[in-house]
């Protein structure tokens, strides 16, 4: 098995790598053992508590109501983690070392950030495409299209080398030598999760907060060169 | 040599060199980073948490130019556009 993605199946044109097959999969088995934590009274209350400290600390971390973006980000946490975890399992890498998965979120994150932005202010959040000039206008759409690309290569990038260091390691030392890298392994895949769901946050909250002038911007916002009010 | 080989010894080097140059910056960024955040909570052990949580993504930041250049040399290495 190589840290590259494999051809599962073609049909036709449209090439079916494991990582298809094992995204699936993963998001079959995490729906399922959702339903499953509310057969029993104790692991539902288990979950509950779960959910509530982690919906106060995604809260917690922006100015502006994030509500509407509690269920993406707290599903990226989940379907993330989940799949750099994957990789830790003998015979499997986990999904997102493929580039195509990593863009895939990246994208479904940039939609998301835009999507509850624009159902909230309309038209006006529009505007901060050409806060300070209508000349900044290709520089404030280059700057969104990068921050996603960067979003996506980071994840890819962080989950392709933890699995090409691991598969290294394991060629050139053998046994039980990579354990510390696989260590190091987990803790990069959750950190990767959480920075990925925070991002998203933090790109959200912004373009949330940007339609309303009249609020000093988030702190965790990027600076914008706007005037103080 | 060929010029196919050059391009094949020329990949290689590069990819070395890119991955070796393109890491000291943001490891000097990360460490000066972490530095002022632990500098941070010994003056303010309270924001303990905020100061952490802005860390985080800060590194994540910093650390994606080095991820940058390690895409680069994978790509020199493993899928090289100049080579059959």
């Amino acid at each position: 098995m190589t840290p590259f993605p494999a051809e599962v199946l073609r049909i036709g044109p449209v090439v079916v790598s494991d990582t298809v097959v094992l995204s699936l999969i993963l998001g079959v088995l995490l729906v399922v053992f959702g339903r499953l934590l509310f057969v029993s009274r104790r692991t539902r209350f288990a979950a509950e508590y779960v959910y509530e400290t982690l919906e106060a600390s995604v809260l917690g971390m922006t100015t502006v109501d994030a509500r509407p973006l509690l269920p993406l980000v707290l599903t990226l946490w989940l379907f993330i983690g989940a799949a750099n975890l994957v990789g830790l399992v003998p015979g499997l890498q986990s999904p997102t070392r493929d580039l195509s998965l990593a863009a895939a979120l990246a994208v479904i994150s940039f939609a998301a950030g835009h999507y509850y932005a624009f159902k909230r202010h309309r038209f006006a959040y529009l505007r901060q495409y050409i806060e300070p000039s209508l000349f900044l206008l290709p520089l404030n759409v280059l700057g969104e299209v990068s921050r996603t690309v960067a979003l996506a290569l980071r994840l890819f990038g962080n989950m392709l080398s933890a699995s090409l260091t691991g598969a290294i390691m394991v060629y050139l030392a053998g046994f039980l030598i990579p354990v510390p890298l696989l260590v190091l392994g987990v803790l990069t895949s959750l950190v990767q999760a959480y920075i990925f769901g925070v991002l998203t946050l933090v790109f959200a909250a912004a373009a949330l907060a940007a339609a309303t002038p009249k609020r000093p911007s988030s702190e965790d916002a990027r600076p914008e060169p706007k005037e103080k009010t | 040599m060929t010029a196919q080989d050059w391009i094949a010894v020329a990949s290689v080097v590069t990819a070395g060199l890119t991955i070796a140059i393109g890491s000291i910056g943001p490891a000097l960024g990360e460490g000066r980073a972490v530095a002022q955040a632990l500098d941070a909570i010994g003056r303010q052990p309270d924001a303990t948490d905020r100061i952490t949580k802005t860390l985080f993504v800060g590194l994540a930041m910093i650390e994606s130019t080095a991820i940058y250049c390690l895409v680069i040399a994978l790509v020199l290495l493993f899928a090289n556009p100049l080579l059959p």
